[in-house]
Order: structure tokens, then C-alpha cells, then sequence
């Protein structure tokens, strides 16, 4: 692993400015699959919002539509019932100022284009003149730590440097909302914490909102702001956990924090009750009192009945 | 040192086996006096007088290379490039579309289980024999490998590079040109390659019917007319027509291609 001490070089802060976010809104979201066999009722009904320049993580047990939800926010699929809203506008296909970052680094990155050329082609379809687009791309590939990798093949490189192309390629688009799914889910521990710390970074550099779906409890408290833990399929949102660990985090300190161990208790309960099939946190039996602090809600006195 | 003695050794790997035969050729065939099975020494006496020469006195433009091997290659590339350029186009479009797919598969399948040089006689009855009946011929035999194998390279797409396509607003030409195309370009090139073998075949075959020049067509007199070392002789021409033809194909894949090897490697490397 040729990982560099600093990924978040300074280098690219006058290129990569501050773009800013949009707000991001879901309404009744809905979704069925219907295809061979017995239709699938992937998600029952998600109404939330993210405020611009927000990050937002999303986890739930497996199979809790978390991807079937960014792929929809995405525009790649169309939701079945309810609305989507980025900014002012109803989301019907891939909107504009919208990037993406998926698990699957290895198969998401042109294999037969270099890494700048990778970063470089969707500025080419957004029309960016050629100097901008090699200034960008320059950057970007410095901010993340590969500037000196440029002109070699996604396929030449290590799991979490792809991952480094893949998050410079979304960075360089200058979008004002980046959706991220399970990103770090298939690179090495040690990689992910300089990545999760990458995209930390870059966040609060280009004040983007950003959601994070993620299996990975530790990781979403660690990274987000709020946490959106979701309920099995068919999926609706069972809390929505606030994040009080303030705007600066470190692997070490904030991983150490009495604040982390507590809101990681809450929300691995709540993943854990999830898991059982419950649909409300008002039938959330925890045991643990919840987050004092959480959006809105006051928790459920937990009872010693539940195992 | 050892980089010399590595080229060296793949040279040696290269024409080795060639060399061998050629020797054997020539020794077996040494004492021959067999009229249809002429010594090599008399073939390759003949070779350059047969085909580089011009008869009477005149210029290297009358030759039999100038007269009869330049417009069958022309003929040859010109069909075949037809080929290229039909086959990728609608091997995309029926690779992108699963309800074309469905509505021209059966189609496809029928056609490419005629034999191209039974196209022979039905086209002469619409086009006579000129060149035009032989490039059509030329085009549709390679047409079939590089549309088929076209399909399935657009087909065989990783969905997560189409959404990540989509997902950042690539165009439709964008997506065609650095999508589809490089994607499917390992299948195509081998539709390709199968596409240039047959494609020579048919170059020889489509002047056996009927022609008044070309390689085959010479062939073919030189057999009727008993010019046995003649005919020899163009047979040896025609292979080395073909070898250089791949060579140049090669040289145009590794272009194409080169990200490829690499890329495999790494899969299967499990890097």
C-alpha cells in the first residue's frame, strides 16, 4: 500500500474551491421491483431531508434497500411512489451537480483510460475548457494523494488508490451533492481510515452535502453529522440520530469519545432491532438509554426485558 | 547482454518452425522430377520473374504484382473495411437494445449459416463479375464474425461502468465512443481477426469463378495453362500476402488493445 502520509495536501485549495451544497429532499419515497416472479417492496416509505452542505451517513441491516435508496437519489432507477428533490428540482434521471462514488472501484473506472483521463472525461462532457480541466484534475489527483500516478491505469493500482481515483474523479466535478455507496466497504482497514478522513476533508473544503450509505456503524458515526438508521425491507427510515461529536474529528480522539461509544451502542441496537424486523423506534426495545440529544426524539426508556 | 540474447531468442522461436519446413521443402523436393511437384529451387527461380517482372521490356507497372495482386488486396481491404464499418455500427445498435436483439437474432443466425462463397453465384447475377461483385462478397463473409462478436462485446458491458456513464451525464456519443466501442473492443478485435481469414479466402475465391485479374485468378490460369512452378509460386505468395496482412493487424491491435493484457493480468493476478 503506497498510501501518502497526507492525502488532504493544501496544494489544491485555490483550485478546488468552495462549490457549496444543495438541499436534498425525499418524500414518500417508494419502491417496488416488479420483474419475474412476485413484485419486491424494496422500500415502504422514506421521507427525509438534507440540508445543503450536510453529511449525511445511512445504515441499516443488509438487504435495507440502502442502495436501491442512492440508486434512486442517483436518477439511475425511478422510484416508484413519491418524490425526489434536488435543490428546486424533481430528480427524473441523473441530475446535473450530482456525483457518485460506488463500491465497486475496480469495475466503476475506465480500464482503458489512464487515471486523469478517467477524471478528466465527465469535465469534458460538462463542457469545462481544456486548461480548467487539466487544472482540475491536477488537483484533485494531489488532494487525494496520487499526483505522481496520473498517467498509469486504474488497474495498476492498489484497491484504496482506485478508490482515490474514483472520489478525485467525483471531487473534480465540482457537484454540489456527492452520493457515496458502501465506498470503503472492499479496501483494507487501514486504508479506510485515511480515506473516511479524505472524505471528511474534502466535504468541509468544498461544502458539498454528502450521503454516505454504509454498513459500518462505526464508520457512519465517525463521519456523518446524522445518521439515518433504517429499518429492513421493506424499508422506512427508524431513527434519525444526530451526531454530536462536533465539526473536527480524529481516528484516535473521536473514536476514544464517551459521545462515540454511546450514540455506537444506540444505533448498533437500533440496527440490531431492525435486524428483528421492528418498524418504529416506539417498538424499540433497547436496553441502553438512547441519545439524549437525538433529532427531536427522546428515546425510549429502555427496559432490562429484552435481551 | 541478456536482452540481446532474449530478442534473439524470440526471433529464433519465431522462424524456426517456418525455416524447418522450408528446408525440408527444399530437400525433399531436390531431386524431383515429378511435372505437378516441381523442385522448390524451380519455384523460387520462377517467383521473382513470374510476378515482379514485366514482360517485353517494359516497366515494373506491367508486372503480374502491379496488374493481379494489387487490386485483389484493394479488393480485399475494401471489403473488408466495409465489413468493419457495418458490422461495429450495427453490432452496437443490436448490442444496446435488447428488443432489437430479439427481433434480429433469429435473422442473424440464419445468415451466418450460409457460406459466404455460395453468395458467389447469386451476386454475379446481380452484379456481374467486376470488382463490385467481389468486394460485396469480400463484405458480407466478414461481416458475420464482426457483427456477432461485436453484440456480444456491447452485451457483455459491466452495468457499473454503464450507471457510472450515466451517472455523470456522458452523452450518447460520449458513451458510444468511450464506453461501448473501447469496451467491446477485445470482441470486436477478435471478430476482426476471424473476419481478415476469411476475408482472404474469399479474395481467392471470388476470383476463381470469374475474373480477368487478381492472385487467385492468376492462380488459376497458371494451373490451367500447366505452368506448374508458376502456380507454386503464387500459392507461396499468397500465405506471405496473408502473413504480412496479420502482421499489420497485429500492430494495429496492440494499439488498441494495449490497456488490455495489462488489465487481464491484473484480474486474473488477483492484484
Amino acid at each position: 500500500m503506497s498510501s501518502p502520509a497526507s492525502p488532504a495536501s493544501t496544494a489544491a485549495d485555490h483550485a478546488v474551491g468552495h462549490t457549496g451544497g444543495a438541499r436534498l429532499s425525499v418524500r414518500n419515497l417508494r419502491k417496488v421491483y416488479t420483474g419475474r416472479g412476485e413484485p419486491v417492496e424494496a422500500i415502504a416509505d422514506l421521507t427525509f431531508e438534507i440540508r445543503p452542505g450536510e453529511l449525511v451517513c445511512v445504515v441499516g441491516p443488509s438487504g435495507a434497500g440502502k442502495t436501491t435508496l442512492l440508486r434512486c437519489l442517483a436518477g439511475l432507477m425511478p422510484a416508484t411512489e413519491g418524490e425526489l428533490v434536488l435543490g428546486e428540482s424533481a430528480i427524473t434521471g441523473p441530475p446535473e451537480g450530482m456525483a457518485v462514488v460506488l463500491q465497486e472501484y475496480g469495475r466503476s473506472l475506465f480500464p482503458w483510460m489512464t487515471v486523469a483521463q478517467n477524471v478528466e472525461l465527465p469535465l469534458k462532457e460538462k463542457g469545462v475548457t481544456k486548461s480548467r480541466r487539466a487544472e482540475l484534475v491536477f488537483e484533485t489527483l494531489a488532494a487525494v494523494g496520487l499526483g505522481d500516478v496520473a498517467g498509469s491505469y486504474p488497474w495498476q493500482l492498489s484497491g484504496g488508490m482506485q478508490q482515490r481515483v474514483a472520489i478525485a474523479r467525483a471531487a473534480a466535478y465540482e457537484p454540489q451533492v456527492l452520493l457515496m455507496d458502501e465506498p470503503f466497504a472492499a479496501v483494507d482497514a487501514q486504508t479506510r481510515f485515511e480515506l473516511e478522513d479524505l472524505v471528511r476533508t474534502l466535504w468541509k473544503r468544498l461544502g458539498i452535502t454528502v450521503v454516505f450509505v454504509t454498513h459500518d456503524i462505526d464508520e457512519a458515526i465517525y463521519l456523518g453529522e446524522r445518521v439515518l438508521v433504517l429499518s429492513a425491507r421493506p424499508t422506512v427510515v427508524l431513527e434519525d440520530v444526530a451526531v454530536g461529536l462536533g465539526p473536527e474529528r480524529d481516528q484516535l480522539e473521536t473514536r476514544g469519545d464517551a459521545e462515540f461509544a454511546r450514540l455506537r451502542t444506540h444505533v448498533y441496537e437500533l440496527v440490531q432491532q431492525a435486524k428483528k424486523g421492528v418498524r418504529s423506534l416506539a417498538d424499540a426495545h433497547l436496553t441502553h438509554p438512547a441519545a439524549v440529544d437525538a433529532a427531536g426524539s427522546p428515546g425510549t426508556p429502555g427496559g432490562p426485558e429484552v435481551p | 547482454m541478456s536482452d540481446a540474447a532474449k530478442v534473439l531468442r524470440s526471433v529464433l522461436l519465431t522462424v524456426g518452425l517456418p525455416l524447418v519446413i522450408l528446408v525440408a521443402w527444399w530437400v525433399l523436393t531436390a531431386n524431383s522430377t515429378s511435372y505437378f511437384n516441381p523442385p522448390l529451387r524451380t519455384i523460387v527461380g520462377t517467383f521473382g520473374e513470374t510476378w515482379f517482372a514485366a514482360p517485353s521490356g517494359e516497366g515494373f507497372g506491367e508486372s503480374r504484382f502491379v496488374h493481379d495482386v494489387v487490386p485483389s488486396v484493394l479488393r480485399l481491404l475494401s471489403g473488408y473495411s466495409v465489413a468493419v464499418v457495418v458490422g461495429v455500427t450495427l453490432g452496437v445498435a443490436i448490442g444496446s437494445s435488447r428488443a432489437l436483439r430479439a427481433y434480429a437474432e433469429p435473422v442473424l443466425e440464419f445468415f451466418r449459416a450460409i457460406p459466404p462463397p455460395v453468395m458467389v453465384p447469386i451476386l454475379m447475377l446481380f452484379l456481374g463479375i467486376g470488382t463490385s461483385m467481389k468486394i460485396v462478397v469480400i463484405a458480407i463473409g466478414c461481416l458475420w464474425p464482426i457483427l456477432l462478436n461485436t453484440v456480444e462485446g456491447v452485451r457483455g458491458l459491466d452495468p457499473v461502468l454503464r450507471d457510472t456513464a450515466r451517472a455523470y451525464r456522458l452523452g450518447r456519443v460520449a458513451t458510444v465512443r468511450h464506453l461501448v466501442l473501447r469496451g467491446a473492443s477485445p470482441q470486436i478485435v477478435t471478430g476482426a481477426r476471424q473476419a481478415l481469414s476469411v476475408g482472404i479466402i474469399l479474395m481467392v475465391i471470388s476470383e476463381m469463378f470469374a475474373a480477368k485479374d487478381g492472385l487467385g485468378f492468376s492462380i488459376v490460369q497458371f494451373q490451367r495453362s500447366f505452368a506448374i512452378p508458376e502456380m507454386w509460386s503464387g500459392v507461396i505468395l499468397l500465405g506471405v500476402v496473408g502473413v504480412l496482412l496479420s502482421l499489420v493487424f497485429r500492430a494495429v491491435t496492440n494499439a488498441v488493445l494495449g490497456w488490455y493484457l495489462g488489465y487481464r493480468q491484473s484480474q486474473h493476478g488477483g492484484a
